[in-house]
């Protein structure tokens, strides 16, 4: 059995240890005997639907967005649409995630255009609106199970009817700080602001892009349970540190 | 007058602030002057007869004005100088205001300020500098200051207000950097490095931690003939032919050794000059040619720059030494990806199985958010380091980072208290042994602060 995963700009679009996603899942597969196979896909590079069932794409400051946005369109998008809907897994990751929308429109310039992937649009409100940024947990819309992360973002995402929140904000700001949602879910592709190591401190988020990924050519998969002693240590402190629940509170 | 009354009040506030153990008095006195007395910094500084050098960039900047103040006091000149790193307008005023006279007279020849990259716009306006120094610009702290066009972007504007007389130092080496300093119509003075040795050093490709690795004038990647360290080397793009710019300051024949120091060749406008310098690390070898270009900026000679750079000694935290009963402990901060991958190899450069603490905090002085420790290249511990120790407020992330990188949990050793953690390294060590301490910044100061409690270490004020 092979993970076939495709890195998107990782030169590019690296910002914030965004690296660590891809090291998670190369790892939680190896551990388990899984070979992997990673691709990693620059600015000129086109890419082929049917090689990878993994596909990763990170965040970047304005300028690195800027660089990349007509690349995404014009040498991937069609491969990405394509994989998406026979069941291939998408992880994009705060800019990333803006660009799998249908635009990005930044605080002074034109629109950047997304690939329409997420039924979504992400409009920053100006110079002088406040960032959000901050330790951030939500809960899973459909497991309920926690994720916890950084999150560091100018523009403000709204999601369409096509695409459903990743989950539910418990602290922090999420899609746009205003309705409690975060991220956006559509068949097997999900974006989110929960940037850079999203995955080591979520192991479940990346068995379950692990299995679906799989699922494509191989059926069904049931993933051998880890330990994951060291990970539920790590959530569990920075979910503290958002200032949730979880973590065992201590007595004034 | 009211500059004499502010004076006054603010050196009882920090004799005060030290008094209750606040802390070293470093940044509330200048906040209390310049609230009495506004636009004291800028009248305080007029009076200084060799005018004011700032020092900025993300790494280095404590080291760099460390070094310049060396090289000051073996040319016969007083520095002003925030030394104990607080480098806000806040700490540039408490620094000038407790090196001046009642009457408001500066006791000094010269203010040397370390200063924040963030704040590098207004210490223009308040100081108007006859020298600038830009070091570097990497990922740092991007919860707080945003993305590092921006702070290219503060940079820019700061150098358009300069005075026609001022001049800026600035690295060749950092395509950023150099993208800024060569848009500057003034003079300018330009410092990099020639070579750079050992395993790494020298390499054509860049490291993950490399930040600008496309062109700024036409976005296309850059190719290199060297990479020193992070995205800085002699860079060069194929498609506009922008390059990087030749310097004027440059170090060659560097030599590392270890912990111990290093030894290099300086091209000082025109003089050749070998030196060597107990500060470890390339990192410091650019902190020491960054500091003798802005020497020479201010018209030392070369033999004054060499007397004090051979005479500098590392800052607290940044190479020092501290022995903890009868076991030395080596600090070396490190608060970024470039800075900390620097780090790394200076302490596999120095020994074969290093027994390694590391200390990882997110507090605002940190930056919030710890994703940088996935930029980090731990896994060169993986086969090296004999034992880890863990500590500080997010010690679970960084096992976890560890874990990541293969390191194997039987040579991890997590502990949350300060005391214990060392406690655990020093144990861990065998006879001739250091203990190799990696603190981010508020990490350091705390370690610093339990380490001067018990009697190990003086304030860093007193330094």
């Amino acid at each position: 059995m092979e993970l076939r995963i495709c890195h998107l700009y990782p030169d590019l679009l690296n910002l914030y240890g965004d690296r660590g996603n891809i090291a998670t899942l190369i790892r939680r597969a190896q551990w388990r005997g899984i070979e992997v196979r990673l691709v990693e896909a620059r600015l000129g590079d086109a890419i082929d639907p049917d090689a990878s069932d993994l596909y990763f794409i990170g965040g970047g400051e304005d300028r690195q967005q800027r660089l990349a946005a007509p690349d995404l369109r014009a040498l991937k998008g069609p491969a990405l649409h394509r994989a998406a809907e026979t069941g291939a897994a998408v992880l994009a990751v705060c800019g990333g995630y803006q660009l799998l929308g249908h635009y990005y429109r930044p605080s002074d310039g034109p629109d950047l255009e997304g690939l329409s992937l997420l039924d979504l649009a992400t409009v920053h409100p100006g110079p002088k609106a406040k960032r959000l940024i901050g330790n951030i947990v939500i809960h899973e819309a459909e497991s309920g199970q926690m994720l916890v992360g950084f999150e560091n973002h100018g523009g403000r995402t709204r999601l369409g009817p096509d695409a459903r929140p990743l989950g539910r904000v418990v602290a922090g700001f999420g899609n746009n700080g205003e309705d409690r949602t975060e991220g956006a879910v559509w068949k097997a592709v999900f974006g989110t602001y929960l940037h850079g190591p999203l995955l080591p401190k979520n192991p479940w988020l990346a068995d379950l892009l692990i299995g679906t990924a799989l699922r494509r050519r191989h059926g069904v998969v049931t993933l051998t349970p880890l330990p994951d002693e060291e990970e539920r240590r790590a959530a569990s402190a920075a979910a503290s540190r958002a200032g949730s629940g979880t973590p065992p509170v201590r007595a004034r | 007058m009211r500059d004499a009354a502010a004076v006054v009040a603010a050196r009882v506030a920090a004799t005060a602030s030290r008094a209750v153990r606040a802390g070293g008095g470093t940044t509330l006195p200048g906040r209390l002057a310049m609230a009495i007395a506004p636009g004291i910094v800028g009248r305080l500084t007029a009076r200084l007869p060799r005018g004011v050098v700032l020092v900025s960039g993300t790494n280095g900047k404590t080291t760099t004005a460390r070094s310049l103040s060396g090289i000051f006091e073996a040319g016969g000149l007083a520095p002003i100088h925030n030394r104990a790193g607080a480098n806000l307008l806040s700490g540039i005023a408490s620094a000038l205001v407790a090196s001046s006279t009642s009457g408001g007279t500066p006791r000094g020849d010269v203010g040397l300020f370390e200063v924040d990259e963030f704040t590098l716009p207004a210490a223009v306006d308040a100081t108007r500098p006859s020298v600038v120094v830009l070091l570097n610009l990497f990922r740092d702290q991007l919860d707080r200051y945003g993305e590092i066009d921006i702070i290219a972007d503060r940079w820019r504007r700061a150098l358009g207000s300069l005075p026609v007389s001022a001049t800026v130092a600035y690295n060749a080496d950092d395509p950023i950097v150099a993208d800024v300093g060569r848009a500057h119509t003034g003079r300018t003075l330009v410092f990099g490095l020639e070579d750079a040795p050992d395993h790494r050093h020298g390499a054509r490709t860049l490291e993950h931690a490399a930040d600008a690795r496309y062109c700024y004038t036409c976005g296309r990647l850059y190719e290199y003939a060297l990479v020193t360290l992070g995205h800085m080397g002699q860079f060069r793009c194929p498609q506009c032919g922008v390059r990087r710019p030749r310097p004027e300051v440059c170090a060659s024949g560097i030599r590392l050794r270890g912990a111990a120091g290093a030894e290099l060749t300086l091209e000082l406008g025109g003089t050749s000059v070998s030196l060597s310098t107990t500060l470890p690390g390339l990192y410091n070898v650019y902190n020491a040619t960054a500091a003798a270009a802005g020497a020479l900026a201010l018209g030392l000679d070369a033999a004054t720059i060499v007397r004090g750079l051979t005479a500098t000694a590392p800052a607290f935290g940044r190479g020092e030494r501290v022995t903890i009963e009868g076991r030395e402990a080596l600090f070396l901060l490190a608060k970024n990806p470039a800075g900390f991958n620097e780090v790394l190899r200076t302490v596999l450069l120095a020994e074969q199985a290093p027994v390694v603490l590391i200390a990882i905090n997110d507090l605002i002085a940190d930056g919030r958010d710890i994703s940088w420790l996935w930029d980090v290249d731990f896994e060169i511990l993986r086969d090296r380091a004999r034992a880890i120790v863990v500590t500080g407020i997010r010690a679970e992330d960084m096992v976890l980072r560890l874990k990541y990188a293969g390191v194997a949990a039987g040579r991890i050793m997590m502990e949350k208290d300060w005391w214990r953690a060392l406690e655990r390294g020093r144990g861990a060590l065998r006879d001739g042994e250091q203990l190799y301490v990696l603190p981010t910044y508020t990490a350091m100061l705390q370690i610093r602060d339990l380490l001067t409690r018990k009697g190990y270490v003086s304030g860093f004020w007193k330094q």
